[in-house]
């Protein structure tokens, strides 16, 4: 709820700047790919996503439901780059560009794979990178 | 969810599905894990997901289960220190200080039905599911490694450097801890850890504990079976026959 | 707020403030850097997960608690001598409670989800008891000195004051379970310890007081009383004699129990760096010889108390580096009765060298303690002052 409530704040902030028409800071770039596929309209998406993310990783990973309409998965899917097959990576990336603007910082990614079908090189190296 | 990722969604699963009967180890029905566990329902408390390794047939000097782990789970990535990377399945070599015995058997979490990771957990990032599996909530891991103090088994890594080169099913980042899941994405898909279905010699037995018809309570009440570390009375879910 | 500093003594108290802070100030950034990089450049790996940050964060923690006790003699037993000096025992305990947490949380891997450990609880952790109790302290001896400097307040001292050891002492009992509760290691999982790291931070804190206390007294030009210095030296020599006495009994338990030999003759023995260190730092240097400079009067000098104070905090060091780092190096007898090896270094005696950020980042919590020491006492009156009038009428200073 916090980083939600500063979002908000956030975005209001951006929004009275954007309004004065004086704006020093680009808008976002946010090209969807696959329009009019979302699991909600774009409306309830952009101010909720959050929720719903936080909302279904904990019954998937606390409590293994799995294959739920909420995915994170299933947005780098659709909303990756067709450019870097990425959500990050620069200002036309669907994740990054948006929270670069509302300066909220994307812990997500992290730990999750930001690639789509991402599958990782095929290595000989076992573990830490040496061989016993 | 579009209706075509719907339908390349069921594709995959069936074609994994499909994949599974071809390679899953002989002895093992599909139904029978399938049923204990239906994907997508959740983790069950019926259910006790539970590993029996056979150390008579885990040959020394083979790794395959090692080498399956790290595909499976995205443990790929380089570490200039060897004592900073990430195991979540390792082979120990053991012999008998007196007799001489040798001995050579995979080690991963064993997970505890009372694990002292969870115990000592300052946030409840460490849980156990409902199903016996004893995971790393990584949303609320806050890197302090208490855990990796409390684990009788070292089963626990602690990710050292940035990680990019992570499985899109098996999320895993810098500052936190992290153990074997029991390849929790695949077994809620009804399908065995990658280490099980790896193994060459079949010495890898992955089932229900608490249900009585599963092969690998059958064979538990055959055999003698041992908990590692038994007297501190953890109640584990993965047991060794032949040591 | 007296204003007797002289233009030197106030260059030199801008002088340590500054000291302090840069110190501060390059722990900081040796721990945004470890941040940013992960733990990958420090010496702590898959089997040392607790270094040199928690052998500084500890002694912080430990002697923190410690230090109250002069308080608590004076407020809770009633002995004239320290009742003067509680509001300084006060301040060092806050500044060193903080010193100590902020290293804990900056070595933390995740250090950014502070917010995390505070809102997210579970009752069976003693790290969980420990997010309660720290706070705790904070608060109960703000509101203990408060009591103390406030004159209407000081009615309430002797409540706060007793309040105030208690939960020192189960703040103790606190830091010395989060080893003692651990069940899988030869080192630890033992509920001796609870009592001995209360031994141990009544020695340590008090040494620290009296360095402190030195020091301060010096910058103001006065000498403490023969009397009080006794009185002192010998209850820090009877800290050093019990600490000694737990530890030999925590030992000598290990011995005659067959299956923790082995690790005792790791660490008393075999270890390398260990035994030297136990033998070398924490026997010799912190226990016979500062017990030699505190009861052979034919040892004394001016100032063997100072010495045999510090002597004390190398020891404290010492024993910390071998219970923590060398507790962790012993393997894990994962099999016993078999030898292991493996590619995760099972049955391997692991070594640890400290990189630089770590060891930056624990001076940076005595850099913390320090500035915020030095501030405090400039600020407020802190400076233990005697009434020798007083002190003979409760006969404190006449035995």
């Amino acid at each position: 709820m916090r980083r939600l409530g500063l979002l908000f704040a956030t975005l209001a902030l951006a929004a009275g700047i954007a309004c004065a028409g004086e704006s020093r800071v680009p808008k976002p770039v946010v090209h969807i790919e696959n329009p009019g596929s979302c699991v909600a309209p774009a409306e309830e998406m952009r101010r909720n996503h959050m929720v719903m993310l936080k909302h279904q990783r904990d019954k998937t990973m606390r409590h293994g439901e799995r294959g739920a309409k909420v995915s994170l998965n299933g947005c780098i899917e659709c909303h990756a780059s067709k450019r870097n097959g990425s959500v990050l990576g620069g200002k036309e990336n669907f994740c990054e560009s948006c929270h670069a603007y509302a300066a909220v910082k994307l812990d997500c990614w992290d730990c999750h794979q930001p690639k789509a079908g991402y599958k990782a090189a095929a290595t000989e190296t076992p573990p830490g990178g040496f061989k016993p | 969810m579009s209706q075509s990722n719907n339908n390349r969604r069921g594709f995959m699963a069936a074609a994994a599905a499909g994949a599974g009967f071809v390679v899953i180890a002989p002895g093992i029905r599909l139904i029978e894990l399938a049923g204990a566990n239906a994907p997508s329902k959740g983790a069950s408390d019926k259910v006790r997901w539970g590993m029996l390794v056979d150390t008579t047939k885990c040959a020394p000097g083979c790794d395959a289960c090692v080498g399956a782990c790290n595909k499976e789970n995205g443990i790929v990535e380089q570490v200039a220190d060897p004592r900073q990377g990430a195991q979540w399945i390792r082979k120990i070599d053991l012999v008998d200080a007196k007799t001489g015995k040798q001995h050579s058997l995979p080690m991963m979490c064993q997970h505890c039905a009372h694990p002292p990771c969870v115990d000592v957990c300052p946030t409840g990032a460490s849980f156990k599911r409902a199903d016996g599996i004893v995971l790393v909530d990584r949303h609320i891991c806050i890197g302090c490694r208490y855990c990796m103090m409390a684990c009788p088994y070292k089963a626990r890594s602690f990710v050292h450097q940035p990680l990019t080169t992570q499985a899109p099913e098996v999320p895993r980042g810098l500052g936190c801890v992290e153990a074997c899941t029991l390849c929790v994405h695949r077994v809620d898909k009804g399908q065995q850890p990658a280490c099980t279905e790896a193994c060459p010699q079949g010495a890898m037995l992955f089932g229900d504990l608490n249900d009585p018809a599963s092969d690998i309570s059958k064979r538990l009440k055959e055999v003698a079976s041992t908990q590692v570390r038994a007297d501190l009375k953890l109640d584990v879910g993965v047991r060794y026959h032949g040591i | 707020m007296k204003n007797t500093f002289s233009r030197v003594e106030e260059t030199l108290f801008y002088g340590l403030t500054a000291l302090g802070g840069l110190v501060t100030a390059i722990g900081l950034g040796a721990a945004l850097y470890m941040e940013h990089s992960g733990h990958v450049v420090t010496g702590m790996n898959n089997q040392i997960v607790w270094g040199l940050p928690h052998v500084f964060a500890i002694f912080l923690i430990v002697a923190a608690s410690g230090v109250l006790n002069v308080a608590s003699i004076g407020s809770v037993f009633g002995k004239v001598v320290y009742k003067s000096r509680a509001p300084l025992s006060g301040l060092l305990c806050i500044a060193m409670l903080a010193g100590g947490l902020a290293v804990i949380m900056l070595d933390l891997g995740r250090a950014d989800r502070l917010i995390v450990a505070m809102t997210h609880f579970n009752p069976t952790s003693v790290f969980g008891w420990n997010v309660i109790l720290y706070p705790g302290m904070f608060g109960i001896v703000a509101v203990y000195m408060w009591t103390l400097m406030e004159r209407r307040m000081n009615p309430y001292a002797k409540p706060a004051g007793f309040a105030a050891f208690v939960w020192r002492l189960l703040l103790t009992t606190g830091t010395g379970s989060i080893f003692g509760f651990l069940v899988a290691r030869q080192a630890y999982n033992s509920a001796l310890l609870a009592p001995m790291f209360i031994i141990m931070s009544f020695a340590w804190g008090l040494a620290v007081f009296m360095l402190v206390q030195r020091a301060m007294f010096s910058w103001n030009g006065i000498e403490l009383h023969p009397a009080i210095r006794s009185r002192m030296k010998n209850l820090l020599g009877i800290f050093v004699a019990a600490v000694f006495y737990f530890v030999a009994v925590y030992h000598l338990t290990n011995l005659y129990f067959a299956k923790q030999v082995a690790f005792e003759r790791f660490i008393l023995a075999d270890g390398g760096i260990f035994p030297a260190l136990f033998w070398g730092g924490w026997l010799v240097v912190g226990t016979i010889l500062p017990l030699a400079l505190l009861y052979i009067p034919s040892l004394q000098f001016r100032g063997s108390v100072m010495v045999a104070s510090l002597l004390v905090i190398v020891g404290a060091f010492c024993q910390l580096y071998v219970f923590i780092i060398g507790g962790q190096a012993f393997p894990l007898e994962i099999f016993p009765g078999m030898s292991a090896t493996s590619s995760f270094f099972d049955g391997k005696v692991d070594t640890y060298s400290p990189a630089l950020p770590e060891f930056l980042l624990g001076l940076g919590g005595i850099g913390i303690a320090f500035t915020m020491t030095t501030i405090g006492v400039r600020v407020l009156r802190f400076l233990p002052q005697d009434d020798l009038g007083k002190l003979e009428a409760a006969g404190n200073i006449t035995d």
